[in-house]
């Protein structure tokens, strides 16, 4: 097995809840609480969760745009949340984010190809002269024509602003990057081109990805390895084919019998849960699914199920099992 | 292309300019199919130039006093008649409009300018500084400001200020009333535009803070600048005139629209000269309305989240 | 079947500073008793104003309905009265949206907003509103019914809150509901909830549905029949298995390719390329040429007929008519 990329270690991510006058903390938001993931050098790890599961609160937090509360995130051996700022900001041309909606994401007043260059001159990644070429080259390899270079991000539809996002991230040439529900905000005809792009892209630059979806069936295509989370703990995490064909948890097994299926009448044996999800400020106690759970026994309500091996790299947190 | 090859040409063909409509050009745009803003547009321009051009062609700019001139209604010879001191009307609401106009434009510059960097380190940096420039500005806030005006008037008034500083202690004390205001309205646009996803992919992009600052900050807190800043000319002008019109604001001789009404502060004149107070009311009216006419269409466009 | 709501030749144009966009151009179709349509499309395509042209909800300076019928029942809605559309808005047409939190009053109770439909339109009293307020939360399969009548919107989450907007709509027992991305806004387990209770409450009522959606699983689960629209127009409608599975039209074909599906692995997905044509810039064609893998020379100048294919499926497509091969 090869050495891992990017390793999170128990790591916890708690919101405070204030509260008065003087802003007391009245309690927390466990959105990650007590993850940990490894991911390899190449390979594409999917986090599929619900809302309210903390899922991009991991990915925000590897990145540091949030301080951890607890726990460990090393990138190539380097402890990301112990780095001075200067030095934070060296590491990061190499880990990059793709934002969900292509349209808050870029900033209104500013052409896009100095939106896609301008980190390269912060960085002094490359000279001012060579920058609008080599934007250009960037952006055509994400789709879009270089003569696009001094328009406005209103000017572009969404499918095209989510290129000029990717083309920013990779400007940079970064070798990890995190896709924050790249595509769910895009129509299904686009959400394919960009798809597929993201895969392009990968092939040809020999990127990692860390992609952050609610849909199964587009991390089912597009990743090795997926962790499924739910209210901020990690439930699953398996290689593709396993967890398709050999779900454990009773959550993936829920979460992929509730995705219709664009087959008509097929008849599935279906299992609907029960109930909301809980707020992740108060989440239940022991195994935080037990509330919905068809199969919870007694002890889920008391015991968090410890997260353990349960076949070859195949983890699962789960009394049951 | 058929046109012939020059080597700029060749060039820009291979350069990617392309005409793109910023959305600067997009507002102007829509601005001008206001009418309402467009109207007002033109006569705040035409304001300025009849006030600061009209009063070089006029026969009276010297404004020397003469007794057997007093009083007269208007005339050919005096378009808006003659004052107490037979000086002509329409050639002191010029002059008038002058000072007035620039106590407006100079009082919004001064605190536009102190309110705008104070709100940005403010919504910048946060923490202390953000604390201390805030509740400052809350203190300036819990005093209605007429009353702190009043105050500060009657007190050059009591020190014999000479009326020439006066004016400039007008525009100082008109600015000290006004930032707190467009601080606030800074930071709070600076907070909000902070959370937006643009600003943290600048932080993941690892963009210097300068950068963050003058390059994205900046320009998006731009638009609103101007709407308050248009807005405020219009205020300003108004509590200027309040304030000479109590005789607490800038002092004839030197003519201000507020001091012209004040002059015709009795009844006699009220009721039978309505040429000294209806031309400086007037003048007052329409040019506050046609500056917040102008506003109110620079914000739909501008800050278009305002409008609902 | 019966058709309970008929349309034809609707037509519904926006007015903006740039011209007028054609969002429903020409749209035809029929919903029987008892059956549910899906209209499927994407941003843009015009399913959503199809709806709203439905129920006269399009008004104002800007939008209107220009051209066409809408028989519900036989009558005309276009040429009612406002009074008459109102009550059958109320009584037998209902919609739900995709954002419930907007569509509830956020200061009034669940209850009271059950109830007041039920009071006006129904004329119940109090008493007996409240009690079928009561079954219908129950009906919708929220349990605790009592205690989620007395309590405010905020204080339910998002998929509750879509139940409770299809409690509402079912209140008098509308003939025809019409469900604009009903759960577009909701995560996958909640969606599986709500799609379980307007099927059910389908079954028992047999009211007819029109389900306005851009999921193509979605319409799968639900549908009988389906109206694929692009650009303002209906490009291929049919029945659920046939549409599925010998789609005609390309854009059908390639919306279908391009969706990822659990357990059907493939190397790279299919996806169409370009973009969804600008509403402003339409000339006499097909719409979809420019994205279209087997555009033919006509494609470009006239535009197709929705014109039937085989059992029960009509397409608008010139591959499938025998003249333009000549052309």
């Amino acid at each position: 097995m090869s050495e891992a990329l990017l390793e999170v270690r128990h790591l916890k991510k708690y919101f405070p809840i204030t509260a008065g006058l003087l802003n007391r903390t009245v309690g927390h938001v466990k959105a990650v609480d007590n993850i940990s993931l490894t991911i390899r050098p190449g390979e594409t790890f999917g986090l599929v969760g619900e809302s309210g599961s903390g899922k991009s609160t991991v990915g925000r937090t590897i990145l540091r745009l949030h301080d951890k509360t607890d726990g460990e995130v090393r990138f190539k051996g380097i402890s990301v949340h112990d780095l001075s700022k200067t030095e934070m900001n060296k590491l990061r041309p190499q880990m990059q984010l793709i934002f969900q909606d292509p349209y808050s994401s870029l900033n209104p007043r500013i052409r896009i190809g100095d939106a896609i260059g301008e980190a390269l001159l912060d960085h002094g990644l490359a000279a001012k002269e060579d920058i609008p070429g080599y934007v250009m080259e960037v952006m055509e390899s994400c789709g879009l024509s270089a003569y696009h270079y001094n328009r406005f991000p209103h000017e572009f539809s969404g499918g095209q602003r989510q290129r000029i996002g990717i083309a920013r991230a990779l400007a940079l040439r970064p070798e990890f990057i995190i896709a924050d529900e790249p595509v769910s905000a895009l129509d299904v005809s686009i959400q394919a081109q960009i798809i597929n792009l993201f895969q392009k892209l990968q092939h040809t630059k020999g990127l990692t990805y860390l992609f952050i979806s609610h849909d199964l069936s587009v991390v089912e295509h597009l990743c090795n390895r997926i962790g499924v989370m739910y209210l901020g703990s990690m439930m699953e995490t398996a290689p593709r084919d396993e967890l398709f064909l050999r779900p454990l948890h009773p959550y993936t097994k829920a979460l992929l019998s509730a995705i219709p299926v664009p087959i008509p009448k097929l008849k599935r044996e279906r299992i609907v849960l029960k109930g909301d999800i809980p707020s992740p400020a108060n989440p239940p106690s022991g195994c935080k699914f037990h509330t919905r759970c068809p199969y919870a026994v007694a002890q889920c309500k008391e015991e968090t199920p410890e997260f353990r091996q349960a076949g070859n790299d195949h983890y699962v947190a789960c009394h049951l099992v | 292309m058929s046109i012939p090859t020059t080597t700029t040409h060749t060039a820009r063909a291979r350069s990617p300019v392309e005409a793109s409509s910023s959305l600067w050009r997009q507002s102007i745009r829509q601005l001008s199919k206001n009418k309402l803003a467009v109207s007002g547009f033109i006569f705040i321009i035409f304001m300025f130039l009849i006030c600061f051009i009209g009063p070089l062609f006029s026969p009276y700019a010297d404004n020397k006093i003469n007794p057997a001139m007093m009083h007269k209604p208007p005339s050919m010879k005096h378009w808006l008649g003659t004052d107490l001191l037979g000086r002509d009307v329409l050639t002191r609401l010029l002059q008038a409009g002058r000072i007035s106009l620039t106590v407006g434009l100079a009082s919004m510059a001064l605190s536009m300018t102190i309110g705008t960097i104070l709100g940005i380190i403010s919504g910048y940096y946060r923490g202390i500084v953000d604390q201390i420039i805030m509740r400052t500005a809350d203190l300036l806030f819990t005093i209605p400001g007429l009353p702190i005006l009043f105050i500060m008037g009657a007190l050059m008034s009591e020190w014999k200020v000479p009326t020439d500083y006066r004016l400039y202690l007008v525009m100082l004390m008109l600015s000290i009333i006004g930032w707190p205001g467009v601080a606030r309205l800074v930071r709070s646009q600076m907070l909000s535009l902070r959370e937006r996803e643009y600003m943290q992919a600048a932080v993941v992009l690892g963009l210097r803070d300068r950068r963050k600052l003058f390059h994205h900050l900046l320009p998006n807190v731009f638009p609103l600048l101007i709407v308050i800043a248009t807005l405020s000319i219009g205020g300003a002008i108004l509590s200027e005139s309040v304030l000479s019109f109590f005789g607490l604001g800038v002092m004839p001789p030197t003519p201000t629209w507020g001091n012209m009404i004040d002059a015709a502060n009795n009844v006699i004149d009220f009721e039978k000269r309505p040429w000294l107070w209806i031309p400086p009311g007037l003048a007052i009216f329409l040019t506050v309305i046609a500056i917040n006419l102008f506003g109110d269409g620079l914000r739909d466009v501008l800050d278009p989240k305002q409008k609902k | 079947m019966k058709s309970l709501l008929k349309i034809n030749n609707l037509s519904t144009h926006f007015h903006t500073e740039a011209g007028p966009i054609k969002a429903v151009n020409d749209v035809s179709f029929r919903i029987g008793e008892g059956e549910t349509v899906c209209i499927v499309g994407e941003s843009g395509c015009g399913k959503s104003i199809t709806a709203m042209s439905v129920m006269g909800l399009v008004e104002g300076p800007n939008g209107r309905v220009v051209n066409g019928q809408i028989l519900f029942d036989g009558k005309d809605l276009l040429q009612i009265g406002k009074e008459e559309l109102r009550r059958i808005r109320g009584n037998d047409i209902s919609i739900i949206f995709q954002e419930p939190m907007s569509s509830l009053n956020p200061v009034i109770t669940i209850g009271k907003q059950i109830m007041e439909p039920l009071m006006l339109h129904q004329r119940l009293n109090k008493k007996q509103a409240y009690a079928r307020t009561i079954e219908l939360i129950e009906l919708v399969g929220i349990p605790r019914a009592e205690q989620i009548a007395s309590s405010y919107p905020h204080e339910l989450s998002g998929g509750m809150l879509q139940r409770i907007m299809i409690a509402i709509a079912i209140s008098c027992g509308p003939k025809l509901l019409i469900a604009d991305e009903p759960t577009t806004a909701l995560d996958v387990t909640i969606q599986a909830q709500v799609l379980e209770t307007l099927r059910q409450i389908k079954e028992q009522s047999k009211m007819s549905m029109m389900l306005i959606t851009h999921d193509l699983g979605v319409v799968a689960e639900m549908a009988d029949y389906v109206i694929v629209m692009y650009a303002g127009k209906i490009v291929e409608q049919g029945g659920v298995v046939e549409l599925f599975e010998h789609p005609k039209h390309p854009y059908t074909r390639g919306l279908l390719k391009s969706k990822p599906v659990i357990g059907q692995r493939l190397e790279q997905l299919y996806s169409i390329p370009g973009q969804v044509p600008n509403p402003l810039e339409l000339v006499e064609s097909c719409y979809f040429h420019d994205r279209c893998e087997s555009c033919l020379p006509v494609c470009h100048t006239r535009q197709p007929q929705l014109k039937k294919s085989g059992d029960g499926q009509q397409v608008a497509c010139w591959l499938y008519e025998e003249e333009a091969q000549y052309e």
